[in-house]
């Protein structure tokens, strides 16, 4: 048995190579905001009220390109979607905990936490305080991320553009996923999504986001009669 | 952008991460469902990961010579074998960089 500590260590440990990532992202993030000549304490205020990387830039760039706010929000509910998955899957291991901690945990589901602890719970599900690596993961990524949101806001783009660290976000993505290649039905269900991505990417609302994980989980579930 | 669309934005945001933690019970899933949900992150991230190859800034296709491309294999091949985020993510933009850098300079 692993004490809550020694848990919540091995969920920071386990979701550092990811700031790899998450940091200049947060970094161009912040300074996006600033560039689009946003206030920069609103900017900063989305990194803590709504957390979400992605539907930060997108929140933006709707706004600054004239959109209302009532797309903007909409959009970041579509993008953000996803999460409701990532609850599906984390409630197995997080059924037994108050209500009052399942409201706090929530706030700090982020995509690559939940890969990361999700992995660790799944060759763990005996350990009884298991929520501890969650909130490792996303205490780490929560601050990383506010401070490189923040270091965006302050000093700008410092890091050049022609870097193309944007390209680090699929890249984090390769490294949670590759090891599934190993099995032909992932194989089959990230091909379906990712082909479904490109499809509908233009699809209104960013819903490509969303629609294309539907998609593929219902090719999923076919692969899983087959198999039968 | 005003301080209550963030606000509205962000108790969107939060609802859909604790809708399926908080207030849905797991009994409501049925079996079938959760046998499915075994394939949330593959049939989740690869629609982050395909259009952050494939399509550019603009919301245009790249060509099928773009470096990323190549930065994207040579990641899926030493995550692969490494089984190792940080060599995953620095091989796949290293040669990236090489390509861009010096090869296309």
């Amino acid at each position: 048995m692993l004490t809550k500590k020694q848990l919540f260590t091995r969920g920071m440990l386990d979701i550092s190579p990811h700031m790899l990532s998450v940091i200049p992202f947060g970094i161009i993030c912040g300074a996006i905001g600033v560039d689009l000549g946003f206030n920069p304490y609103l900017v900063y205020a989305m990194s803590f009220i709504i957390f979400g990387g992605a539907s930060q830039i997108v929140f933006l760039q709707l706004l600054s390109g004239g959109a209302s706010s009532l797309i903007a929000v909409a959009s970041v509910g579509i993008i953000n979607s996803r999460h409701l998955l990532y609850g599906a899957v984390l409630s197995e291991y997080l059924e037994k905990l108050s209500f009052i901690k399942k409201l706090l945990i929530s706030y700090f589901v982020v995509d690559q936490g939940f890969a990361e602890s999700n992995k660790f719970f799944k060759k763990n599900r005996t350990e009884e305080y298991l929520h501890y690596h969650l909130i490792g993961t996303g205490c780490t990524l929560w601050v990383c991320w506010q401070i490189a949101t923040l270091s965006g806001i302050i000093l700008g783009s410092f890091v050049p553009e022609e870097l193309g660290l944007k390209f680090t976000i699929p890249l984090t993505f390769i490294a949670i996923v590759v090891q599934d290649l190993k099995k032909l039905d992932h194989v089959i269900v990230m091909i379906t999504c990712g082909l479904s991505s490109l499809l509908f990417f233009d699809a209104p609302f960013k819903s490509y986001i969303i629609v294309s994980p539907i998609i593929a989980l219902f090719v999923a579930s076919l692969l899983l009669r087959l198999k039968k | 952008m005003t301080l209550a669309s963030i606000i509205f934005a962000g108790i969107l945001t939060y609802f859909t991460r604790m809708t399926m933690i908080a207030l849905i019970s797991r009994d409501l899933l049925g079996d079938k469902i959760k046998a499915v949900l075994e394939y949330v992150p593959s049939a989740v991230f690869p629609a982050i990961i395909f259009p952050g190859i494939f399509i550019n800034d603009y919301g245009a296709f790249i060509e099928m010579n773009d470096p990323k491309i190549f930065g994207a294999l040579v990641a899926v091949i030493v995550g692969y074998f490494s089984k190792n985020i940080i060599a995953t993510i620095s091989a796949g933009l290293v040669s990236y960089w090489f390509l861009i850098f010096v090869v296309f300079n």
